[in-house]
C-alpha cells in the first residue's frame, strides 16, 4: 500500500517494521514526531525522556538486552548524548541500535546550524542519509540490520526538507524479531580501560570492514548521465541536483560515513569536471580531496543555510535568475507569543524592570523580540541558570539582584536542574524562575515528567518543582500566576532583593492545551481609549494599533484579560459588556 | 499531467498544514507522484508561514521556486504579497481577504502596505480575493477558512469533484467534516 508520510514518520514506520521494540526520544524540531508517531505502535515501548543523553542511555540499555531500540534527536540534541554515543561505538550492540539525529540548515526552529555528519567521523559510528520518506523507511531498517551485522550503532541523519516532507512510501510487512539472547560480557559492555583499549582495536578493524561494505552497498550509487558534469551528493540535495541538473552524472551516498574511496575514485575517473554538492559544511568534498581527486564545491556553495534548485543551476549551469525588484518594503512577521500565552504576563514585568534576563530554550525565547524585548543571552537547554550563576560570580551582589534566569518546565527537568544544583552547592544567588505552562510547548504538545503524564498519555507520577527546588537546597520557593501581574512583580523583587538561591514557579497552562478553555473576548471602549498605547506593551498579536484608534481582533483575541490589566482607563471591557 | 504546484502562504495556526495534507491525498488518488513541503517548529506561532505541494509524473525538489507555482492559496494579504513574486505567469492567486497585523505593524515600526490586491493584479494572473473567513464562519468555524480555498482550488483543476471530497473525507476529522464538506461546496461556487 502507498501512503504519503512525512520523513519523521517514514522512519517511525522503518522501526516498526523492522520489529524495534523500544523507542526514546527528547522533542526536537525537526525530530519530533519521529517518536510520537512510533508511540502510535501498541507493540513498541516509547518515552519521552528527561534529556537526549538519558534518551540514549535507555536505548543502549535496550539494545544490550537483546531488542532493536532506536533513539531520536534534533542536531544539537546529539551534542547532549554525545558522550554515550562515543563509547556505545566501542561496546557495540547485542540488539540493533539506531540513532536518527536531523540537522536542520537554515535553522527554521534551531540556534546553530551545525552538520552532524561530524559526529559520525568522530565517533566512528556509520551515518545513513535518506533523500526522501521511501529512503527513511527503508534506511531505517538497513540501519538495524547493518546495526548487527557490524556490531556498531548506526546513525541516520535527516534534515527539515527529509524530515517534514511528504512523499510517497510504499508500506512493508513486520520484521519478526526475537530478542538476541542476553549474555553478560564484561569485556563488551564494561568500558574501564583495560577493557576499552581492546575494544578500540575493535572499532579500528569495523571501520576498515566498513569501508568494504561501502563499495559495495546498493546505498551508495552512480547514475552515469551526461559525463561532462559529475555531482556527488547526498540527502536532500540529491533530489535538488536532479531537478537541476537533469542528466547529469551522479554519485549518490546512501552511506555518508564512512565514504567508499574506490567508487569515488571509479566516479571521478569517468567525468571532466567533478563537483560535490551539500548543504552545510564540506563534508564530503574534503573527504574526496584527501584522495587526491580534483574536485570543486563549497568554491560556489555557501556553509551557510539550504541549497536550492536555482542556486544550483546558477552555479553549475551559468543560468541567470533576475533578482525581483524591490517595491515598498514588506513588514516581517516574527513568530509571536500566542494570544493567551501564560509567560506576556511575566515577560512584560521582566521589561518593566529592567532586567539583565538569562533565557533558554522554548516558546519563551519569543520574550526576545519586540516589544518586549526582555532577554540577554540563550545558548543552549538549561543553559539560563548556569549562565545566571556565572554572571554573579563575575560581577558580584549588585548585577545578581539584577538578574533572572528563566526556563520552562521542560527545559529545567532537561538540564536546568543541574544549573540550580551548582548555584545552592557553590553559595550563588540567582533568582531563577520556572514557567510551568505544563505542557513541552515549542515543539508542539509533548508530555514530560512534570506533566503526568507519559508519551501516551498514561497518568503517571509527576515531578513536583517545589519539593525538588527545596530538595537541592533551595530555601526561597515561591509558587505564583504569572497573570497576576502585581503579585508577580512584587514576589519577583523580594526574591531579588534576598542574598540567596530562589526559585519562583509560574504556573498556569498553555493557551493552546485543549484543557484550557478561552474567557470572554475582550473589546476597547473607543471613548474611554486616551491612546496611551499601554496595552501595547504586552505585545499581544490580537491587538492592533490603527493610527487614530486601537482595537482589538476578535478573531485573534483568547480572552485572557491580561491587556485590561495594563489599562488605567477602563477602556477595555468583556464583548457584551 | 504537466507539474502542478501549489503554495499554500499563511500565518502559523491557519490551517496550512491540514490543507496541504488534502492536496496531497488528491495527488495520491490521481497515481501522481507528488511531495509536500511542510513547515513545523517554531514559525507555526504566529510567524509567516509556506507550505509547497509539487505533483505530477515526477516530482524531486519538494522545494517551488520563484516564478514556478501555478496557485497560490493565501490566506491572509500581507503574506499574498509577500509570496507574490513565486506566482508564475498566467498562475492563480486566491486570495482569503483577511489582515492579520504582524508584531513590527502592532508596534508602529512598520506599516501595513495598503491596497495589496490592486497591487497583485499583475499581468496574466489570476488574482481571486473572497472574504473567506466570513464564509468560514458560516459554515460553522473560522477554521474552515483553509477548506474554503481548497474548494476555490478544487474548481479550478482539471481534477474531478468526487476525489476532492473523497480527500476531505479521508483527511479531515469526523467531527468537524460536515461544516468542512460546506465550507468545501461555498468555495467551490467562487
Amino acid at each position: 500500500m502507498k501512503k504519503l508520510l512525512i520523513g519523521n514518520e517514514a522512519v517511525a514506520r522503518g522501526a516498526w517494521e523492522a520489529g524495534c521494540t523500544v523507542a526514546t526520544a527528547y522533542p526536537g524540531t525537526p525530530s519530533t514526531e519521529i517518536t510520537e508517531m512510533i508511540s502510535k505502535y501498541d507493540d513498541i515501548y516509547s518515552e519521552w525522556s528527561p534529556n537526549e543523553k538519558v534518551s540514549l542511555e535507555v536505548a543502549i540499555g535496550a539494545s544490550i538486552a537483546g531488542a532493536r531500540s532506536i533513539c531520536s534527536m534534533k542536531h544539537v540534541g546529539l551534542n547532549v548524548a554525545a558522550d554515550p554515543l562515543f563509547t556505545a561505538s566501542y561496546t557495540g550492540v547485542n540488539g540493533g541500535l539506531v540513532v536518527v539525529v536531523a540537522d536542520d540548515p537554515g535553522m527554521h526552529s534551531s540556534q546553530n546550524e551545525q552538520d552532524s555528519r561530524n559526529y559520525a567521523k568522530a565517533s566512528k559510528v556509520p551515518m545513513l542519509e535518506p533523500s526522501d520518506s521511501q529512503e527513511a523507511k527503508d534506511y531505517v531498517k538497513e540501519a538495524f540490520a547493518l546495526s548487527e551485522v557490524f556490531d556498531t550503532p548506526v546513525l541516520v541523519r535527516l534534515t527539515t526538507r527529509v524530515a517534514h516532507s511528504l512523499t510517497i512510501v510504499e508500506l512493508g510487512e513486520k520484521e519478526e524479531y526475537k530478542l538476541k539472547d542476553y549474555v553478560k560480557d564484561v569485556n563488551k559492555y564494561v568500558m574501564m580501560p583495560a577493557m576499552a583499549r581492546k575494544r578500540h582495536v575493535i572499532v579500528e578493524q569495523r571501520q576498515e570492514a566498513l569501508k568494504g561494505f561501502a563499495e559495495a552497498t546498493a546505498l551508495n550509487q552512480i547514475t552515469w548521465g551526461d559525463r561532462k558534469i559529475g555531482v556527488i551528493t547526498s540527502g536532500i540535495t540529491y533530489q535538488y541536483v536532479k531537478e537541476a541538473l537533469g542528466d547529469v552524472s551522479v554519485l549518490k551516498l546512501g552511506l555518508v560515513y564512512p565514504m567508499p574511496d574506490e567508487l569515488i575514485k571509479e566516479f571521478a575517473a569517468g567525468v571532466e569536471t567533478l563537483y560535490v554538492i551539500e548543504e552545510l559544511e564540506p563534508f564530503i568534498q574534503e573527504h574526496v580531496m584527501t584522495l587526491g581527486i580534483k574536485v570543486t564545491g563549497k568554491e560556489f556553495f555557501s556553509l551557510l543555510g539550504e541549497l536550492n534548485v536555482q542556486v544550483i543551476k546558477e552555479k553549475i549551469l551559468g543560468e541567470k535568475f533576475e533578482a525581483t525588484e524591490q517595491g515598498e518594503p514588506i513588514p516581517v512577521r516574527p513568530p509571536v507569543m500566542c494570544p493567551g500565552c501564560p509567560h506576556r504576563g511575566m515577560f512584560y514585568v521582566l521589561k518593566k524592570l529592567r532586567l539583565i534576563v538569562s533565557g533558554d530554550i522554548g516558546c519563551y525565547t519569543l520574550g526576545a523580540l519586540a516589544p518586549t524585548e526582555a532577554m540577554d543571552a540563550c545558548v543552549c537547554m538549561g543553559a539560563s541558570i548556569g549562565m545566571a550563576h556565572g554572571m554573579d560570580k563575575a560581577r558580584g551582589e549588585d548585577f545578581s539582584k539584577k538578574t533572572v534566569a528563566i526556563l520552562g518546565d521542560s527545559t529545567f527537568i532537561h538540564s536546568g536542574i543541574t544549573g540550580l544544583i551548582d548555584v545552592v552547592y557553590n553559595k550563588g544567588a540567582s533568582t531563577v524562575i520556572i514557567l510551568d505552562n505544563s505542557i513541552t510547548g515549542m515543539t508542539g504538545h509533548q508530555h514530560n515528567p512534570s506533566t503526568g503524564f507519559t508519551i501516551k498519555g498514561e497518568p503517571t507520577k509527576m515531578v513536583d518543582f517545589v519539593k525538588l527546588a527545596e530538595a537541592v537546597g533551595v530555601e526561597r520557593v515561591v509558587v505564583c500566576d504569572p497573570f497576576d501581574i502585581v503579585e508577580f512583580e512584587k514576589i519577583l523583587k523580594e526574591e531579588l532583593a534576598s542574598n540567596e538561591p530562589s526559585v519562583i514557579i509560574t504556573q498556569r497552562p498553555c493557551a493552546l492545551l485543549k484543557t484550557v478553555t478561552p474567557g470572554a473576548i475582550r473589546y476597547i471602549d473607543q471613548e474611554k481609549c486616551t491612546l496611551c498605547k499601554a496595552c501595547l506593551r504586552i505585545g499581544c498579536p490580537s491587538i492592533v494599533y490603527k493610527g487614530d484608534s486601537i482595537v482589538i481582533n476578535k478573531d485573534l483575541c483568547f480572552g485572557c484579560d491580561l491587556c485590561s490589566k495594563m489599562c488605567k482607563f477602563g477602556a477595555i471591557k468583556r464583548m457584551g459588556e | 499531467m504537466s507539474n502542478l504546484n501549489v503554495m499554500m502562504v499563511g500565518v502559523g495556526g491557519q490551517g496550512t498544514l491540514l490543507a496541504s495534507r488534502v492536496l496531497g491525498n488528491v495527488a495520491l488518488r490521481n497515481d501522481f507522484d507528488v511531495k509536500v513541503s511542510e513547515v513545523h517548529g517554531m514559525s507555526q506561532r504566529g510567524g509567516s508561514v509556506v507550505t509547497y505541494v509539487k505533483m505530477g509524473e515526477k516530482v524531486y525538489s519538494p522545494l517551488i521556486e520563484k516564478h514556478e507555482a501555478d496557485v497560490i492559496m493565501a490566506f491572509e494579504t500581507l503574506e499574498a504579497l509577500r509570496w507574490a513574486d513565486f506566482l508564475k505567469t498566467g498562475g492563480t492567486m486566491l486570495v482569503n481577504d483577511q489582515r492579520i497585523d504582524p508584531m513590527p505593524v502592532i508596534t508602529g515600526a512598520a506599516k501595513y502596505p495598503e491596497g495589496i490586491i490592486e497591487k497583485l493584479m499583475f499581468h496574466d494572473s489570476e488574482i481571486v480575493s473572497v472574504d473567506a473567513l466570513e464564509i468560514a464562519k458560516k459554515c460553522g468555524s473560522i477554521k474552515a477558512v483553509n477548506v474554503v480555498l481548497i474548494g476555490m482550488m478544487a474548481a479550478r483543476t482539471q481534477i474531478p469533484k468526487v476525489q476532492w471530497l473523497a480527500a476531505l473525507k479521508e483527511i479531515v476529522p469526523t467531527k468537524v467534516l460536515d461544516l468542512n464538506l460546506k465550507a468545501f461546496e461555498e468555495g467551490y461556487i467562487l
